[in-house]
């Protein structure tokens, strides 16, 4: 764990103590001028390795939280620390898109990475032509890349966003929306490819309002809402909150409904010509067996599976407003 | 960014590629990529040797000249620059010759060639060279901000101080490249215009051209540290902004009160204090000696302004946060 400091490069404390993961914060808290609290005391451990989902409504603070990470807003409060290093030289090794795409609209695709990468005092002159090339042919922009930035479909800079996150070698990749934008299949391209970078062994922090996507593609998410954390854990352990439930389609529900319960099911329910319960650690097929046997007709039989989204409404409400 | 699992190549837009960057070969790339680092030490890593440092250094401050040198805009301002003294030597050539009346300056003019190039120096200072120099300096920090690209620079990470020292340095070589351009333009179009030969000075004692040309070139160093004197002024605005049209209008505003305040009497004994007031001083080059302590008082006040004024552009800029 590190006290923060503005200037990258500028000598933190000592190490943290998780040596394992890939930022931890804690108690980070972000107040800006005006009262408003975008980030509360954010207790956050993301372990190396993951891809880890970072969820919620719009103005929860992720952007916020991610803005802290890369020290471009100081916290207010709280600490963090990326890669267990000072921040300066953690920062080489973290690829990076921030609240969308932004380049130089006059340069090419390629010119705009070649600006990014002599940012980088880590990144060498002489390997970046190969770099630039490597990262524009993952993202599928290579017959772009002599194109004006200016001229680039919405796709095409949220792609070439992610081929400057691509530089170098990355142990990890923050991603702040990465399929904003994107189409179908760009959108599938970039699941693809986290898939990839994680599969290298890199750590991937990608922040997200999809929630099939995140299911997808993440080992490990973490839930805000207003500022404060509200559930994180694997991706397993949070659908775990969430019970399985069983749905019986049938002409005859009071009948079906009966039989559940007669089998020890808890929460039985019907509704119109469907019947379900909590499945709990019944098997499916013993109960399709007991409703056959009872002379109820079964139409459909399914097992509901939590969804992610079912967890991520739980947590912060139907309404899905704008926290503010 | 393929997906390799049958997945059609990427939209027409973005041309076809090859679908199969599958995980391993992307591995051996990976570890290929990572074969040219230093070979990764359990221990904290060897420090960046001060070579390398500097390197990246030279790298970013190319990078930033690049782009102000390959910019429409600033070349058009430096071509601009060029004709006022065309200009000026064609008006004066055609309205002077054969007049027996000829007011001092055009009798200056008209007697030797070098002469043109103070001439236009007096003109310009005031306000068209002060105006070049702000639009690329008040751009330097806020125009990145305002086009989110400086949110980049820093998680690439460029490192504050280090951005802004390079963002001075560019405005500064871009100050001096306005001042040469002026002295070059008049010193040629003087050559064709009107006779080269012995200079006489404001004193009346004649030098060699030899002895002129070094004046000028000692005119040209003066006169562009106070341009970089100004340029320092600029981006300390830069850094107060989002918006680079309001630095560059921040610091043309100091320039003309500054202009004005000199012209009231009344206030004579504050414009010491003032920047313009010590840009004319060029023309204690064409005293016989040159007049060096003219010259030193005023690059003393340039000096003092850059760091005054570069205090400031820190202070503000390794405390702000970006969230542009
Ligand atoms: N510069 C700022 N000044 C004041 N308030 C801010 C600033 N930036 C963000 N906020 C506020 O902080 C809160 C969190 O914003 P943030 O951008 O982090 O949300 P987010 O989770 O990224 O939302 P989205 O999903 O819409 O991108 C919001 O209420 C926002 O209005
Ligand atoms: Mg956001």
């Amino acid at each position: 764990m590190t006290t923060v400091t503005q200037e990258a490069g500028a000598p933190f404390g000592a190490a943290p103590p998780s040596g394992d993961a890939a930022i931890v914060t804690r108690g980070l808290t972000k107040r800006f001028k005006g009262g408003q609290v975008a980030v509360d005391a954010l207790d956050l451990t993301v372990p190396r390795g993951s891809v880890f989902g970072f969820l919620g409504p719009n103005g929860s603070g992720k952007t916020t939280t991610i803005r802290m990470l890369l020290g471009l807003v100081a916290p207010t409060e709280g600490e963090y620390s990326v890669l267990g290093l000072p921040l300066g030289r953690a920062l080489p090794k973290v690829g990076a898109v921030v609240e969308g795409p932004a380049f130089y609209p006059y340069l090419s695709g390629a010119a705009n990475l070649m600006r990014f990468d002599a940012a980088d005092p880590t990144a060498r002159r002489a390997t970046a032509a190969r770099r630039i090339a490597d990262a524009l042919e993952r993202v599928g922009l290579s017959a772009a890349a002599g194109k004006r930035y200016r001229n680039y479909s919405l796709g095409m800079r949220q792609r070439l966003a992610i081929a400057a996150a691509l530089l170098g070698p990355r142990e990890l990749l923050v991603l702040d929306e990465p399929t904003n934008g994107l189409d179908p299949q760009g959108t599938r391209e970039v699941r693809a490819l986290v898939k990839e970078i994680a599969a290298d062994g890199t750590t991937v922090f990608v922040s997200s309002h999809l929630l099939a996507e995140v299911e997808q593609m993440c080992t490990h998410a973490a839930i805000m809402r207003t500022g404060r954390l509200v559930a994180e854990g694997t991706i397993a352990s949070l659908n775990g909150g969430v019970v399985t439930r069983i749905r019986v389609e049938t002409p005859d529900p009071a009948g079906a409904a009966r039989v559940l319960t007669g089998l020890g099911l808890a929460d039985v329910r019907a509704e119109g010509r469907e019947v379900t319960a909590e499945l709990g650690g019944h098997a499916p097929e013993r109960i399709n067996a007991a409703l056959v046997g009872e002379d109820v007709a079964v139409r459909g039989l399914a097992v509901v599976r939590p969804s992610l989204e079912d967890v991520f409404v739980g947590l912060t409400g139907e309404g899905f407003d704008v926290d503010g | 960014m393929s997906t390799g699992d049958g997945a059609t190549p990427g939209t027409a837009t973005l041309g076809r590629r090859t679908p199969g960057l599958v995980p391993v070969t992307e591995t051996m790339r990976t570890s290929e990529r990572r074969a040219p680092e230093p070979p990764p030490a359990a221990a904290p890593e060897p420090p960046e040797p001060a070579a390398r440092a500097m390197g990246a250094f030279w790298r970013l401050l190319g990078s930033e000249l690049g782009l102000t040198f390959r910019r429409p805009r600033n070349l058009v301002m430096l071509a601009v620059l060029a004709m006022v003294p065309v200009v000026v030597g064609v008006a004066l050539r055609a309205f002077g010759s054969g007049d027996d009346d000829m007011s001092g300056i055009v009798q200056d003019v008209a007697g030797n060639s070098l002469m043109l190039t103070f001439v236009s120096f007096s003109f310009l200072v005031l306000l068209l060279m002060p105006v070049a120099v702000s639009v690329v300096a008040g751009d330097s920090i806020a125009g990145e901000a305002g086009g989110g690209t400086l949110r980049y620079l820093l998680a690439a990470p460029a490192g504050r101080t280090r951005l802004l020292a390079v963002k001075y340095l560019n405005a500064a070589v871009y100050a001096y490249a306005v001042t040469a351009v002026v002295a070059l333009s008049a010193l040629v179009t003087g050559l064709i215009l009107f006779p080269a030969g012995d200079v006489t000075l404001l004193s009346g004692t004649t030098i060699s051209l030899g002895d002129g040309l070094l004046r000028i070139a000692v005119a040209v160093a003066y006169v562009g540290a106070g341009m970089a004197a100004l340029a320092a002024v600029a981006v300390a605005l830069s850094t107060f902004t989002e918006v680079p049209i309001g630095a560059i209008a921040g610091t043309m505003v100091l320039v003309i009160v500054c202009q004005v305040l000199r012209a009231i009497p009344e206030l004579a004994v504050i414009t010491p204090y003032l920047l313009p007031t010590w840009f004319t001083n060029f023309d204690a080059v064409l005293r016989a000696p040159i007049d060096m302590g003219a010259l030193g008082e005023g690059l003393l006040a340039f000096g003092a302004y850059i760091v005054l004024f570069g205090s400031i552009a820190w202070a503000r800029f390794s405390g702000k946060d970006i969230t542009s």
